[in-house]
Parts: structure tokens; sequence; C-alpha cells
């Protein structure tokens, strides 16, 4: 075509692509979409506690909300009303602009919404892909067709980049592992919000920075998320906004880039917080720890550890680095008495007590602060009052003789309340109805109220709050100060370099290298942990 | 540290599934000498063994139903009790055999009903519910029971042809009575149903997890309540059984534990049917062997003691070849929603 007829089209065209845009210009903007989820002025109250109070919230599409807020805050009850697990009092949810009303979680999830609870909700006795399609089972007949639920879960699996083995048992895989299941598991009802509560409590660093990734490929995908965490590093890291809970009600709602961890922590606790641990140079005494060549198994009959040593004297804390699964589980445990020990001694207070019981070890002056606290740190359906006596019930003065002293245990659990700062409407109340930190603070005021030689603590502060962190870590150093010797194992490279006087790292079940706190930096530990000790790269190896 | 025994425990069966494997051979060997020697009481005794089976493995099969929906049934006893006299009056005054048997097992149903509102609705001790309904069924089937009646007709073995005519195997496998029949295919179809069907997992999964069920839209009060009507249903079965099969007529507490038996060969099978039909064969062929010993002038040992072999026999096998089994694990626990 020459050029002089196309000229004058192209004019036309021109001037027509102008007037449609001033049109469109001039024209009332099309309405905003309504929130995926809105929330207005939800209450929810159990027997003595307000949990939600009057609570507004918005997500929107694509958007990573974050909630955040002390033990007991409510952030938990708030997503079970989205979910449908509870109803509230008062208020209204509503989904995409319309108001719902669930009487189950069924029919939320027929909404789109999906949940990861804070403690998890998948059957052990039951493989990865039977607890993905439960409830929502995929049927050829009358039977359940497990071929084709597999290959969907393997699709999803790949879309997402969620490793799962949907033909592992549920009671066989790691925790992130069970973590990637239960996102799968949201997925495969077609979730377009899913709320994380507390997604990277129980994950290793580099398990959450996969999870991340995750996160992030999910709100590509148009998802839209809602995060809680108490980690602020992560807040800051990954979301969006940020609403923040304190007793009920929404406290804040911040844009993340206008927010600092001290502007969050404050928020949260309605006070300044200390973000960083006071603490003078140990003064080593006598050892209380003695640990030599120890081979403990896991669950699989797997050596978990394998010849390990270390020791602890009082008045230090030695924190135990390591990746996740490199025998830290199995080294807790056959120390305190709950896994049977292989080979190697342990030693406590020139005590031998490999494999002694349990109970033998806890008269010794040993505290333990169990890994996994619903499973190993107390009695769920008990008492908080009893749940602070669970292994001292029997002496004197909580019992005389047979007959348990309810006035003295109840009054040493309305002091211990007050001082770990146990939010609860009552010490009658069931441990098992108490927010996840909270359950962590009952554990820990337990072993830590007992006259106590040696503290072995696993993940102390897993899942607690900015401000009573402060206070637990306070409280250790301050029993170290008094002489007792601790052994912190934590997944938390912070905690062990805000505690630790020497720390020993831990590679495939033996120390590969003790460092004192000065020679530690995180690179160095970080090194370590992937098991490149220096002696060994030097020979190449590694 | 539960999961640690678990998997041990797992290690350990490893080992004990050649020793069943061993146990199987002897067994099949042993089974060929004897019929080889005495043809007439082998097969009398192996008939007999299967028989007496029938109602301890439809006991077992109510209270698998149960518990793995996390539900203890004790009651299975009294379940029984009220399905034989229900069963038996009905066939007093109608003398329709199929009658009877459905109206049995439909007041088997009506035994669960009770036993569910009980532990699921009211929330009361599972373990106490179950003593009350033994209880009651002891004392009102006791109340109403008259002395004289009598039934008219009785269950009777039904030959299948052919597969009747094959020596040793026919006789005891394919010459017996319907309900007995029915007992062997409840047992495949509840394996099936429990393991292969959406009905199944959903049951295993509220057993053992009733808040995870929850979560994904499980309605656990319906699931639990199904299964225990359900499970009523079998010990209802297991009771027109014993009036209209196996005995013929009703006689007060004529269950005589054979309910807590029963119970002990789901635990023995590890709360799985095929597991307890085992049991429930094993305990079937000591009592046949006891009774066949006490018939034949075998005084070598006093009959006290030849009458406890299937109560031994169960102690020794339970506490040395299998492994410790593991209930399901929300078993007993009333399901609170919030
Ligand atoms: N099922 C329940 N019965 C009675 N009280 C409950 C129940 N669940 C939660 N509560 C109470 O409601 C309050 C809020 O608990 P919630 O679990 O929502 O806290 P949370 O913000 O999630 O805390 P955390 O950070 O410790 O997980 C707490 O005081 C808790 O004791
Ligand atoms: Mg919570």
């Amino acid at each position: 075509m020459p050029y002089a007829q196309i000229t004058p089209a192209l004019t036309q065209l021109t001037k027509l692509i102008k007037l449609a845009h001033e049109a469109t210009m001039t024209q009332q903007p099309p309405p905003p979409a309504p929130p995926v989820l809105e929330l207005r002025g939800i209450t929810k109250r159990f027997p003595g506690v307000l949990a939600n109070d009057n609570v507004d919230l918005e997500l929107h599409k694509g958007e990573i909300l974050a909630l955040l807020g002390e033990n007991g805050a409510g952030k938990s009850t708030l997503m079970n009303v989205i979910y449908g697990l509870y109803r509230p009092d008062e208020g209204e949810v509503m989904v995409n602009g319309e108001a719902v009303d669930f009487g189950d979680p069924g029919e939320a999830i027929e909404r789109g919404i999906g949940m990861v609870h804070q403690h998890f909700m998948l059957v052990p006795t039951l493989t990865v892909a039977e607890n993905i399609m439960l409830g929502r089972e995929i049927t050829r007949g009358p039977f359940l067709d497990q071929a084709t639920a597999r290959q969907r879960i393997l699709d999803l699996s790949e879309q997402y980049g969620l490793r799962v083995n949907p033909d592992a048992y549920v009671r066989d895989i790691s925790v992130g592992a069970q973590q990637r299941a239960e996102i799968v598991k949201a997925l495969f009802r077609g979730a377009d919000i899913l709320i994380l509560d507390e997604p990277t409590a129980v994950l290793t660093p580099q398990e959450a920075d996969d999870l991340f990734k995750v996160i992030r490929n999910l709100v590509a995908q148009g998802k839209s998320i809602i995060f809680i965490s108490h980690k602020l590093r992560e807040v800051l890291a990954l979301s969006d906004r940020v609403d923040v809970l304190r007793h009920g009600r929404i406290v804040g709602d911040i844009a993340t880039k206008d927010a600092t961890r001290e502007i969050l922590a404050s928020m949260m606790v309605g006070r300044d917080v200390n973000l960083v641990v006071e603490k003078g140079p140990a003064d080593p005494q006598e050892v209380v720890l003695q640990v030599d060549g120890l081979r403990v198994k896991d669950d699989r009959g797997l050596m978990a550890v394998d010849d390990l040593s270390l020791t602890v004297r009082a008045g230090e804390i030695l924190g135990v680095a390591g990746v996740q699964g490199n025998g830290q589980t199995e080294l807790v445990e056959a120390i305190v008495g709950l896994r049977h020990v292989e080979g190697g001694t342990v030693r406590i207070a020139e005590r031998d007590v490999t494999n002694a019981k349990p109970r033998t070890i806890t008269e010794l002056g040993v505290a333990h602060i169990p890994e996994d606290r619903q499973h190993d740190g107390m009695v769920g359906s008990y008492s908080i009052a009893d749940n602070l006596v669970l292994n001292s019930y029997y002496l004197k003065p909580f019992a005389t003789g047979m007959v348990m002293n309810d006035e003295v245990i109840n009054e040493q659990a309305t002091q211990l309340v007050e001082k770990f700062d146990v939010r609860t409407p009552s010490i009658r109340t069931a441990a098992g109805d108490l927010s996840g930190g909270n359950q962590q603070k009952v554990i820990v005021a337990r072993e830590f109220s007992r006259d106590v030689k040696l503290i072995v603590a696993a993940q102390p502060t897993r899942g607690i709050d900015v401000g009573s962190i402060e206070f637990i870590h306070t409280q250790l150093v301050h029993l170290r100060d008094e002489g007792a010797g601790v052994l912190l194992v934590s997944a938390e490279l912070d905690e062990i370099l805000a505690l630790a006087d020497r720390i020993a790292v831990v590679f495939h079940g033996h120390v590969i290298e003790t460092l004192s706190r000065d020679e530690a930096t995180r690179d160095k530990l970080g090194l370590l942990m992937a098991g490149v000790s220096e002696t060994q790269s030097n020979e190449g190896v590694g | 540290m539960a999961q640690a025994t678990l998997v041990a425990e797992q290690r350990r069966a490893l080992p004990s599934n050649l020793i069943w494997g061993i146990v199987a051979v002897v067994a099949v060997i042993a089974t060929f000498y004897f019929y080889g020697t005495r043809p007439a009481v082998t097969t009398a005794i192996l008939a007999s063994a299967l028989r007496q089976a029938t109602p301890l493995v439809l006991g077992a099969l109510s209270g698998l139903y149960c518990e793995r929906s996390g539900v203890i049934n004790i009651g299975i006893e009294g379940m029984m009790l009220v399905g034989a006299f229900v069963a038996f009056l009905t066939n007093v005054y109608t003398a329709n055999l199929f009658l009877a048997t459905v109206v049995g097992v439909a007041s088997g149903v009506l035994t669960g009903l009770l036993h569910a509102f009980l532990s699921v609705t009211i929330k009361m001790d599972q373990i106490i519910s179950g003593t009350i309904i033994n209880i009651l069924a002891l004392e009102l089937t006791g109340f109403f029971y008259q002395a004289g009646l009598t039934t008219q007709g009785k269950l009777t073995p039904v030959a299948i042809p052919l597969l009747s005519d094959i020596p040793l195997i026919g006789p005891v496998l394919f010459n017996n009575p319907p309900i007995t029949y029915l007992s062997i295919i409840l047992v495949i179809v509840t394996h099936i149903l429990l393991f292969r069907t959406v009905w199944g997992l959903r049951t295993r999964a509220v057993g053992e997890h009733p808040r995870a069920a929850d979560t994904v839209g499980i309605d656990v009060i319906r699931t639990r309540y199904i299964n225990v009507m359900l499970g009523g249903a079998l010990a209802g079965l297991a009771g027109a059984y014993l009036t209209l099969e196996a005995v013929g007529s009703f006689e007060r507490a004529m269950t005589n534990g054979r309910g807590f038996v029963a119970l002990a060969v789901m635990i023995f099978g590890k709360w799985t049917p095929l597991g307890a039909w085992g049991a429930a064969l094993l305990f079937g062929l000591a009592n046949a062997l006891q009774t066949q010993a006490q018939f034949s002038n075998f005084d070598a040992i006093p009959h006290q003691f030849v009458g406890m072999l299937p109560y031994i026999l169960t102690i020794v096998v339970l506490a040395g070849f299998v492994g410790r089994a593991h209930p399901p694990a929300a078993i007993g626990q009333p399901y609170d929603k919030e």
C-alpha cells in the first residue's frame, strides 16, 4: 500500500484513540473492587474472656496482610471465626462484598477460604494424600480414587513449588513437610484466601525462606494472604500491610513500608520493648552436664546422635546451633530420659544418668522445656494450676502423703500466672484452651520456678510474642547468674547469638565445633551449620 | 515419644509376620494330618470353630465401627442381648425367621442410638454409657422374658451346590446357616468400606483427630452417630445369631460374656476387620477343641482346666505374638466444638 494512503488513515486512528482515551478519563472511575474479605464489628467471647472486641478488618486481592499481637490477643480466635470454626457473637464477615454466615468450616471452604492452623490439623495415621483429600475425596464409583488424587496433588505441588510426598504417612514427615501438606490441602480445596496462623513458628530459617517464596508465588497467582507471626523481621520482609491486635481490639493498621521493628513492637505491647538482651559475662563453675560419645537413634531407627560430646558448666549458657534435624531433638530427649541411649554416657551433677528414668533426672534438678509443647510439655485437659505442678505434685508442700494440697497448688499457680504474665481468665482454665503462646508460658513458668541446676531448653520462645521473649530471655540470664547451667537448643540463630556464652554447632549428630561467643559470627555459624568446619575444609572435605 | 514407641513396635512386628507364616503352615499341615487319621472329628471341630467364631466376629465388628469413629463400646454384650431377645420374641409371635432377624438388627440400631445419645450428645463417659446399656439389657430382657416360649423353627445350614462336596473344605466352609455366611461377607465388606471408601476415610479421621476432620467440614457428631448405630446393628445381628441360629431359644443372660470376648477379639485384631476375624477363629477353634476334649472322655486333665483353654490361648497369643495395638487416638473423648 502506498505511503500516502496510510498516513491519513493513521492520523484518523490516532484521533480515535485520543477520543476514546479522553472519554474514559472523564468517565467516573470504575468502583473499586470490594475487599476479598472484610470483617465488621466482630466480637467473640469465651467464658470469662473477651477474645475479639468489635474487630474491623479488610483484606484486598493479591495482598499479604500481617496480623500481629501479643499471646492471647485473639489472633487465632479471629481467624477461626473467618474459617467458620467459631461463630461470632456479634458482627459480620463479608467475602467479596457479600455477607456470609458460616455454620462450619465446610461452608468457608466453599467460599474459597483456606487456613493452616497454628497447631496442624493433620491425621498422623493417614497418608499425606489422604489428609489432603479428606472431606473433598475424589472417587471412582464407590471407591476412593487414590491415583487421581495423587496426580492432582503432584500438579499443585509443581504449580506452587511445594514439595510433598503424597504417599508418606504424616506421622513420619518433618514439620516443614507437614506445613507444605497443609498448604496443598488448602489449595486442593480451591482456596483464594489463605490464612496462615504462625506458619514459621516451627520452621527452620531455610524452611521459612522457602515458605516465603511459596507465599509470593501464591500472591502472584492471585491469592490473598493473612499471615500471623511473632517474628517482626519476617513481617517486615513479607507483608504489604500490618494490623495489630491488642486485648482483642485492632489498635493499629500500618503500611509495612512505614513500619520498623521498634514501631511494631511498641504497637503490640503498648510500651517500648528492649529487643536486645542485657547480660554480663558468664562465670562458669563446676560441670553440671557432661555428655560423652552419645549415640541415640531417631524414630526411624537411624543413628541421629552419633558420638556427640559436650559440657555445660554451672553459670553458663551453651547454645546448640544447627539446622533442624541434625540430632538436636534426640539429644535433648536422651538427656532428660525420654529416649533410649544406644551408647555413650550422660552425667548430670557428677551422676551417671544414662538411660535413667525421667523422674530421677527431674529430681536431680533438671528443668526441661520440650520442643513439642502440647505433646511433651503439658496435659491439655488439666487446669493451669495442675499443669504447673506436673513434675512436683507428689512432693511437699504440694502434697502431704497421698493427698494433694490444693490450697498451696492454687496459691503457687496464682503467683506464677501473675509473674509470667499468662493471659487467662482463671488458674482453673484447662491449659489446652489457652492461646499457643500462653501454653508455652505455663511450661516455662513451671520449669523456671523449681530449684534447678540444669535447664534444658528446646526452642523455649517458640510462638511467644516479643514482650514475653524479652521476659523469658531475662529470666534465663538471671537463672544463669544464680548458678544454673543452661543448654539452649534453638533454631533461631538470633536467639543463640543473644543468649549463649559458648556455641556448639551440631552437624549430622555430632558437634563439629564449639565456639566462644566472641568468635561466633552469623557467617561463621552458617558455614559450620552446613557442615564446613575449618579443620575439614583444610583437608578439602565439605 | 509415643511415635518412637509406635515405630519401634512396627519394626518388632516384622518378624512376627514370619511367626504368623510359620503358624499358618503348621496349622495346615496339622489339619491334613488329623484329617488323614480322624476325618469326622477334624471336620466337626473345624465347622464348630467357624460357628463359635460367628457371634464373636460380629461383636468385634460392632466394636470396630464404634471405636474407629472414636466411641468406646463396652455395651456390645448388652446390645447383643437385646438383639437376641427381640429376635426371639419376633420369631415366637410371627414364626418368620427373616423378619425376626431384621427386627433383631433394628433393635440393635436402637440400642446404638441410645449409646450415641448418651456418649456423643450428652457427653457422658463412654464406659459408663456402655455399662448402662449392659445393665439395662440384662434387667429388661430378664424382666420381660417368660419361660415356656419356644421359637418356631431355626436358621438351618444351606449347602452351596458343588462347593459343599469338596472334602473337608466343603462341610466346613460351604454348608453353614445364613448368618454365619453373612458374617464372613461382612468382614470383607467392612474391610473394603474402612480402607477404600469415603466413609471409611472420614471415619478413621474422626476417630484419630476429630478436630482435623471438623476443619475440613466433616460433621464429627453425625459420623459418630452413624457409626455407633451401625455398630448396634452388628451386635443385634450377633444376638439374632444366638437365638435363631445357634441355640434356637432364649435364656436369661444367654450372651454369657460373648460381648466382652468380642471386645477382646477386636483389640487382638488391632482394630481391623481381618485381624478380628483371625482372632475370632482362633478363639472359636480353642473353644471347639475344648468341647471336643470334654466329650471324648479325655480325663487326664480336670475339665475345669480344659474349659480354660480358650482364655489361656487368647492370653498367650495376645501377650506373645501380637505387638501392642494402638487404639484410635481420640477414643473415649467427647468432641467439643469450641
Ligand atoms: N477454646 C477456647 N476456650 C476458652 N478460651 C479460649 C479458647 N480459645 C482461646 N481462648 C482464649 O481467648 C483468648 C485469645 O486466644 P487466641 O488463641 O486467639 O490468642 P492468639 O492471639 O492466637 O495468641 P498466640 O499468639 O499465643 O497464639 C485467650 O485469652 C485464650 O485463653
Ligand atoms: Mg494463636
